[in-house]
């Protein structure tokens, strides 16, 4: 098997005394879907944001494309390029249009000239479906198209490895399918990607794997199907009982 | 009302009071202009500084902002004329002094609503910006200011605003502005009614002039 593209080794972190991921060991091959779910407060959405070191974390080693990221002196900017992450409030800039928000980074980070970057960015929204929203500002757009966008500026780095945190939560419903229809084109297209979400319909579908986490530790990891029909913890059962039912 | 008292001195109000290209060292605008000019960029820099990380550079911008507006302007004003020289050993031109004092004593103010400004932004914009690969530096020059400069108009231009019409302070070292030149008048033609009306005028299109240039700017595509 191929070198993983992300490793936790026995990672801990604290905010002040709150012990929020306690002695996390977790591997992710490449080209892997791994979703992360378990009830709030359990850390997941912590673990994805140090995979970017948006986080940092006080203990343990994260490896990432080969890269130790948790020893001082790595270069973060290259990491960020390679790992692209959409975020819950999609957190586009609102004083640009889709084109741009999806520009920035490639003209900025990788200094390509406008004509180059505008290229990629309108093959970007074409790929996610809303290639006619380019000259929109997000506050023009429903949430949906601006998550799609989203998806599209983190993809313009052309990353290797992709973070969902919780990247349907904030949608109105009948906007979820739209979003997660992009997530589940680019799984297909041999993304790795972690996903922090609810959404059970795309973990039983999508996901190669399924980790479920609760006050910090990873407490089980498991192939959908698996998981879902016999969660092996008293704790995941729970959980899935609760967020199954409604 | 005989308003031949502004006629005759209109060239004396308007050219000496208002523009500062008189006989006289003076000007309302040569001074306001380039103040708040001069004074917004420094705010700039001090309220960018107030949030750094690292406490060398966020601790003398705090001490700064905090000095600065805690004393009144005509005591900055009084400073840079009667102590400066003597400690420079030499003196001093009225408009440096006057210049200085308000750029040292508005950019204070303008710093802090520059910092409120940024604060206003979403932590998520700077995560974002983080998260695409640019530095601290490009993710506050191309996502963070452009948004906060926004909200900061409505208090930048009241700021602005203030400090047009405080400029009329630097009168108590000889400079002739605006009400300077109207008190010279005045002195000579004991018409104070016709005067001091016709500088309020003055004042209020300045001023006025300023909110409506704000409106745009703030009327502009998000």
């Amino acid at each position: 098997m191929a070198e993983p593209a992300i490793v936790f080794r026995e990672v801990h972190k604290w905010f002040g005394a709150l012990h929020v991921l306690r002695d996390v060991s977790l591997s992710v091959a490449s080209g892997e879907v791994i979703v992360v779910c378990g009830p709030s407060g359990s850390g997941k959405s912590t673990l994805i944001r140090c995979v970017n070191a948006l986080e940092k974390v006080q203990q343990g080693e994260i490896v990432v494309l080969g890269e130790p990221i948790t020893r001082p002196g790595v270069d973060l900017s290259r990491l960020r390029t390679r790992v692209g992450m959409v975020f819950q409030s999609f957190n586009l800039f609102p004083h640009m249009t889709a084109l741009r928000n999806v520009m920035l980074a490639p003209m900025k980070v990788r200094g390509l000239r406008a004509a180059e970057a505008e290229e990629i960015a309108r093959a970007l929204l074409a790929r996610v479906r809303i290639p006619e929203k380019a000259e929109h500002y997000p506050a023009s757009l429903s949430g949906g198209q601006q998550q799609r966008v989203a998806i599209a500026r983190a993809l313009a780095m052309q990353p290797r490895i992709m973070l969902f945190d919780e990247p349907t939560s904030a949608l109105d419903p009948e906007m979820i399918n739209e979003v997660l229809e992009v997530m589940t084109d680019l799984a297909r297209d041999g993304m790795t990607m972690m996903v922090v979400t609810h959404e059970m319909g795309f973990a039983r579908r999508v996901a190669h794997r399924v980790a479920f986490m609760d006050e910090g530790r990873v407490v089980e990891e498991a192939p959908p199907q698996e998981f879902f029909a016999a969660a092996r913890s008293e704790r995941a059962r729970e959980f899935l009982s609760k967020i199954l039912s409604h | 009302m005989d308003v031949s008292v502004i006629v005759d001195n209109f060239p004396f109000l308007i050219v000496q009071g208002l523009l500062g290209l008189g006989g006289f060292v003076g000007g309302t605008l040569r001074l306001a202009i380039p103040a708040i000019v001069l004074g917004f960029a420094l705010g700039v820099v001090l309220g960018v500084a107030r949030l750094a990380r690292a406490r060398w550079v966020r601790g003398p911008a705090t001490a700064y902002i905090e000095l600065f507006r805690g004393v009144p302007l005509v005591m900055v004003i009084f400073w840079m004329w009667f102590v400066l020289p003597q400690l420079l050993q030499r003196p001093i031109p009225e408009y440096s002094v006057a210049l200085a004092a308000f750029v040292i004593f508005e950019a204070a103010y303008f710093a802090e609503i520059v910092r409120a400004g940024i604060q206003s932004v979403p932590r998520g914009q700077v995560e974002a910006a983080t998260a695409v690969g640019l530095t601290r530096a490009q993710s506050l020059r191309l996502v963070v200011l452009p948004q906060a400069i926004r909200s900061m108009i409505p208090s930048l231009v009241t700021q602005m605003i203030v400090l047009f019409k405080d400029t009329s302070l630097a009168s108590i070292i000889g400079y002739v502005d605006l009400t300077k030149a109207a008190q010279i008048v005045n002195n000579r033609e004991i018409r104070p009614f016709e005067l001091y009306l016709f500088i309020a005028v003055v004042y209020w299109l300045c001023t006025y002039a300023m909110s409506l240039v704000a409106r745009r700017f703030e009327r502009t595509p998000a």
